[in-house]
């Protein structure tokens, strides 16, 4: 008995910060089926209007094309990601000597250098090459971070070297033994990869502002950020645009979300 | 039978130096170690050394568009940063958002970490999916909905009015105080339950065979937390330090989208000072390299700050 009294603040405690951290995105789901004059007059549960939202919003954005640029940018992000900082990773562990650990060294460096400082000059890049507009310019610089290279070297360390030592007795191959041993284990690291980068793909919002100039290549970010330019704003459709928005990477979260905490367990020691 | 000798191929080579020659399988392991690795040094190379550098040498020139020259003098970018009132006031900003949002959000994410790890909790998933959803939407997201919540007519002012907190509703979004406010409010909703899970990441490599011996040694909880605990968290925080500055000094989405930088560019973000002056209106992209390059070093003093500070052995 005394325990579970002891125990009442903290469950106070904690159903306070559960309650603001899910508010805000409770009222964003319910304000996207009420009217604009509902969601100012702070109305809490759901509405009737959701059609009438979908069809004020859709008037005037194309929702459908920029859901499909959103998604062939975080999808084309996150596989690529993936792939060239799990090999990475892997290669740094695996077959390291000196010379690979000062390329490390350096590649980590990487990780102070702020987006904002290489912005100009990668417009100009990708401007030379008739890139503006293209969803390579949108992936090309956010494939390779030192964060994941980090991540799946960390992974390679805890992966045992026996292993590999003995697939490489039975004559695998250095790459079948990359693809068919380290790959399939190494699972929730690729999951906790996959969450980071799609939802850091999806959301990539000041990039895609710069390098997609035409309003026809716009992600969903771009699409809601431009929706509140008008004078008057109808602030259902735009909650139901941000609900829409929201969805993939909610999605993606509940999906992934124990791999998430299990991949990252173990990353900085 | 008598036993066939089979005679080396070739006599062994002395070796000429105090380094061996690798076998040939180890160089070619060596060679596809290498392969591993070059697109990503290759891909970090070109997307962020270069461009880096490149916008060194923007940052020493003027000029519209892709008519650039050397400025003379050459620092005048700089030069002219020095009297330019919104660039001190973006700067002022994100260093106050800096100051305030980031060590209130890790102590909260800490000690919310630290609750939920206690293996005695009850509905434990539930707490961590509740106060980590905020990071699953994005920052244009989220800056649209605490827009709407905090407008003149919004949900904040209603509630605040019906309790009778205020009298009049506030305008959040047109004052620099609140505005500010707003930002750093949100700040704290989106990013504390993100670096949670990654000091929850770090509890569970944490030996409990050292709390246990803290325990014996009759250490109470908050003893235990502050000597056992938070020094073997040590690495984690420095990530979480390093990678919450990195953000803040970059702050762009919140600033563009929750206050549009406004009342009067009293709430702007050096980042979003920076893209105005990149790619809108007159785009100017010497003044906005040498802007850019007040951000980078920013971070990279700040991180050997931290660096130093965390390396330092109790």
């Amino acid at each position: 008995m005394t325990r579970s009294l002891r125990e009442v603040p903290k469950y106070a405690f904690l159903t306070v910060v559960a309650l603001v951290s899910v508010g805000p995105l409770y009222f964003m789901v319910v304000s996207a089926t009420n009217t604009s004059q509902d969601v100012l007059a702070s109305s809490m549960l759901p509405g009737t209007n959701l059609i009438a939202n979908w069809q004020s919003l859709t008037e005037f954005q194309d929702v459908g094309a920029a859901m499909y640029h959103s998604t062939v940018n975080a999808v084309l992000t996150t596989v690529l990601a993936l792939a060239v900082s799990s090999i990475a990773g892997y290669g740094f562990e695996v077959y390291h000597s000196r010379n690979k650990d000062r390329l490390m060294w350096v590649l980590m460096l990487a990780m102070m250098i702020p987006f904002a400082a290489t912005m100009i000059p990668l417009f100009q890049l990708f401007a030379d090459f008739g890139l503006v507009n293209s969803a390579w310019a949108v992936v090309l610089p956010v494939i390779a971070t030192p964060l994941l290279i980090l991540l799946f070297r960390q992974a390679a360390r805890s992966f045992p070297h026996e292993i590999i030592e003995a697939a490489r007795m039975d004559g695998l191959k250095e790459v079948a033994i990359f693809l068919r041993m380290f790959l399939p284990t190494m699972r929730p690291t690729y999951a906790a990869a996959a969450v980071i980068t799609f939802m850091t793909a999806w959301n990539n919002f000041l990039w895609p502002k710069v390098i997609l100039v035409n309003n026809d290549y716009q992600t969903m970010p771009m699409l809601i950020s431009n929706f509140t330019g008008g004078y008057v704003i109808d602030y259902g459709a735009l909650m139901l645009a941000v609900l829409i928005a929201s969805l993939p990477t909610i999605f993606i979260f509940f999906v992934l979300q124990r791999s998430f905490v299990a991949g990252f367990t173990g990353v900085v020691k | 039978m008598t036993p066939v000798v089979v005679p080396d191929r070739a006599p062994k080579k002395k070796s000429k130096g105090p380094r061996i020659k690798p076998s040939p399988m180890a160089r070619r392991r060596s060679l596809t170690g290498w392969m591993f690795l070059i697109p990503a040094a290759v891909l970090i190379g070109v997307m962020m050394f270069w461009p880096m550098l490149q916008a060194l040498l923007l940052s020493f020139q003027t000029g519209r568009g892709t008519a650039l020259e050397y400025a003379d003098p050459l620092w005048f970018n700089y030069d002219r940063m020095l009297d330019d009132e919104i660039f001190k006031l973006t700067v002022g900003n994100t260093l106050l958002y800096l100051a305030i949002q980031v060590p209130i959000m890790l102590v909260s994410a800490l000690v919310l970490a630290n609750i939920l790890n206690n293996p005695r909790l009850k509905f434990k998933s539930f707490w961590r999916t509740a106060i980590f959803l905020p990071a699953a939407i994005s920052l244009v997201s989220y800056s649209l909905v605490f827009r709407t919540i905090f407008a003149t007519d919004g949900l904040v002012n209603d509630w605040m009015l019906a309790l009778g907190f205020i009298d009049s509703p506030i305008n959040w979004l047109g004052n620099t105080n609140t505005a500010r406010f707003v930002i750093i409010l949100g700040l704290l909703w989106r990013w504390t339950g993100y670096n949670m899970i990654f000091y929850l990441a770090g509890l569970q490599n944490i030996d409990p065979t050292t709390l246990e011996a803290a325990k014996m040694d009759g250490a109470g909880p908050i003893r235990t937390f502050f000597s056992v605990t938070i020094p073997q968290l040590k690495p984690m925080i420095l990530l979480t330090v390093i990678m919450s500055t990195n953000g803040t000094i970059q702050l762009f989405d919140e600033s563009f989208n929750l206050t549009r930088g406004g009342p009067a560019n009293t709430s702007m973000t050096m980042s979003h000072y920076l893209y105005e002056v990149s790619f809108q209106n007159n785009p100017n992209f010497g003044y906005g390299a040498a802007l850019s390059y007040v951000i980078l070093m920013m971070v990279a003093v700040l991180a050997a700050i931290q660096m130093k500070v965390g390396d330092k052995r109790d």
